[in-house]
């Protein structure tokens, strides 16, 4: 009996008048059992998803074909052709969102964590960034589509795409900001106040570049989650097999788009072109996905502060 | 004030107030382009199950079933996340040894990276197919409540509200999870600590001390979550199956569609002015839904940080 006592049991044990009993000691295994149970449940789809990704994505990507040429030139069934425009349309539509929500995050973030501090504006704009955050997609695409396409009667492009994607941006780059900006120590803004620097400069030259590693990698995080979004892709964008560098015109191809097309006019059989042109795409943007995250923790390594 | 110091503050401010100036233009500009398609409808637009947009001198469109699909495929996702997140939660809070338990976390929270299109193709390719057994037992089985009744797609048809709601609730762990999990941590050590000397199984320990301390977080949580379901989009357009003719009837083996899914699927209809406004208007409805369910949950949230 005493031999096989549990970690907690051996805690509470020297107090402990009484055997627990075996009931109270039954409930305790099932709700050891339930909870490992619970985590593994969730372990579960995700190693299925990956395998799932990578076991059908891997037949297309070696091709160099895959890498270097669009879906233009095959037919809708015919094996070849590749997924350059796609992967074009996705870095393209992303580094423009990039370009407009990562500024406007971080001024937000500055506003809140140096100027606005407890005010009432600031408590109001934290809540907005919450609920900005909780905006589903398509409701920033419906958003977009009626100021950029019907108000302003500009055309269907890769541009308008970035616009809602900046929507879903923005909060994530305040969010994660405005936690590293916080943490940033009061003492190095003091000492530079007392140097007689600037507040601007201060922040500019001192409280940024200290939070800095956190700042990147929190954006790249953000990024990669607005390259995977489809919905604001189907309203605001037509899909083209052909491979089109202009965000503000025509249609563009992108890897969510593109998957979505597939599964709409191919066969979805296993083994058909289709299924593994979906899948190779699928594969493609969670290696992107992959890479951008690796990017993040390596850039956001090197511009770190340097410890002693 | 310098100049350099206005301009910067000025600058930060506005970003500030544009912010908070977009939540309003959003439901200003849908409200905008909504309103025309509404005045041309020919059926009440809260309690019609109709949705014939296709002939933009005929608008007939109704979101009763969209509204109800939307929620109950929320619930049914819900129903089966909760525990789980609940359980993983505890699990890297209370079980996992310490230098385990920021990997296992980072684990779980690596679902949340997935893109949803591929959770949708996944679901409907691969999962589906594995749980129509299931739901044929279940419909055989247990088919007098009308939960598990037949529905209005083909019995061994995988694109039901079940399916969905199973991928959904996977997309819906790393969310709920994270938030419990931060919750759960803040357990006054000392309290934990006066239960294991009191002499409580670890169970006991969680019962009396976690889990009324982390309840508040934990049901905030879970409606962050419920707000992540109801706007959910790709995933769901790539799985339900939507009947032609027949409504929803509350079982989770019907097919449907909810708000996101139904505008994503009828993109092509948003060529003419007057169609898209009706799917503006869905989207009009959405937004207020997903609002003041996420305005419920950071309220729950942000009075047990202000404890």
């Amino acid at each position: 009996m005493t031999t096989t006592l549990s970690e907690t049991e051996r805690l509470a044990s020297p107090p402990a008048f009484q055997q627990v009993s075996a009931r109270r000691k039954a409930k305790n295994m099932l709700a050891t059992v339930l909870v490992w149970l619970s985590f593994l449940i969730a372990v579960a789809p995700l190693v299925w998803v990956l395998y799932t990704v990578i076991a059908n994505g891997i037949k297309r990507i070696p091709y160099t074909n895959w890498w270097s040429q669009d879906f233009g030139s095959v037919l809708s069934d015919e094996v070849g052709g590749g997924v350059l425009h796609a992967i074009i349309g996705t870095l393209q539509q992303g580094l423009m969102c990039a370009i407009i929500s990562v500024p406007l995050g971080l001024l937000v973030a500055i506003y809140l964590v140096e100027y606005g501090r407890n005010s009432r504006l600031a408590k109001i704009t934290t809540f907005m960034v919450d609920i900005l955050s909780g905006v589903p997609s398509i409701v920033a695409a419906l958003f977009i589509y009626a100021l950029w396409i019907t108000t302003l009667g500009l055309p269907r492009s890769g541009f308008a795409v970035s616009l809602a994607l900046v929507l879903l941006m923005i909060p994530v780059v305040v969010r994660s900001a405005e936690e590293m900006l916080r943490i940033v120590p009061d003492d190095l803004r003091e000492a530079s106040y007392a140097l007689g620097v600037p507040k601007w400069k201060t922040i500019m030259k001192i409280v940024l570049p200290t939070a800095l590693s956190g700042i990147i990698s929190g954006i790249m995080m953000a990024l990669a989650r607005v390259m995977g979004e489809t919905a604001p892709l189907l309203v605001l964008v037509g899909y083209s097999a052909y491979v089109n560098w202009d965000l503000f015109n025509n249609n563009q191809a992108s890897l969510p788009l593109l998957m979505n097309t597939e599964r709409a006019t191919n066969s979805m059989e296993p083994g058909s072109v289709g299924f593994d042109r979906i899948w190779g795409a699928a594969l493609t943007l969670v290696l992107i996905i992959a890479i951008i995250n690796l990017l993040a923790t390596v850039v956001s390594r090197l511009v770190a502060p340097k410890k002693k | 004030m310098r100049p350099g110091d206005r301009i910067f503050k000025n600058l930060s401010t506005g970003a500030g107030i544009f912010v908070v100036a977009l939540i309003a233009l959003i439901g200003i500009f849908l409200l905008v382009q909504a309103i025309p398609a509404l005045g041309a409808n020919e059926v009440n637009f809260f309690t019609s199950r109709i949705w014939e947009t296709g002939d933009p001198s005929h608008l007939r469109f109704g979101i009763l079933d969209l509204l109800l699909v939307t929620i109950y495929t929320s619930l049914v996702a819900l129903v089966i996340a909760m525990p789980i997140s609940l359980g993983i939660a505890l699990f890297l809070t209370q079980y996992a040894p310490k230098r385990l338990a920021r990997p296992f976390a980072y684990i779980v929270d690596l679902l949340a990276a997935v893109p949803s299109i591929i959770f949708g193709l996944w679901g409907i390719l691969v999962l589906a197919p594995k749980l129509t057994p299931i739901s044929g037992w279940l419909n055989h089985a247990l088919g007098f409540i009308p939960v598990f009744g037949t529905g209005n797609v083909f019995p061994n048809y995988a694109g039901t509200i079940f399916t969905a709601g199973v991928v959904l609730a996977v997309m819906l762990l790393p969310i709920i999870t994270s938030l419990s999990r931060e919750v759960f941590e803040r357990t006054p050590t000392a309290q934990i600590e006066g239960a294991l000397a009191l002499g409580a199984t670890r169970w006991e320990v969680i019962r009396t001390t976690v889990l009324p301390f982390g309840k508040a977080g934990y049901v905030g949580a879970s409606m962050l979550g419920l707000g992540r379901a109801l706007g959910e989009t790709i995933a769901l357009a790539v799985i339900l199956y939507i009947p032609r003719g027949r409504t929803f009837d509350w079982s989770v083996f019907d097919g449907g569609a909810t708000f996101a899914s139904q505008i994503a699927a009828n993109y092509a209809e948003f060529n003419n002015p007057r169609s898209a406004g009706a799917y503006i208007a869905s989207g009009l409805v959405l937004f207020i839904l997903t609002f003041a369910v996420n305005f419920a949950a950071r309220s729950i949230i942000g009075e047990r940080k202000a404890d």
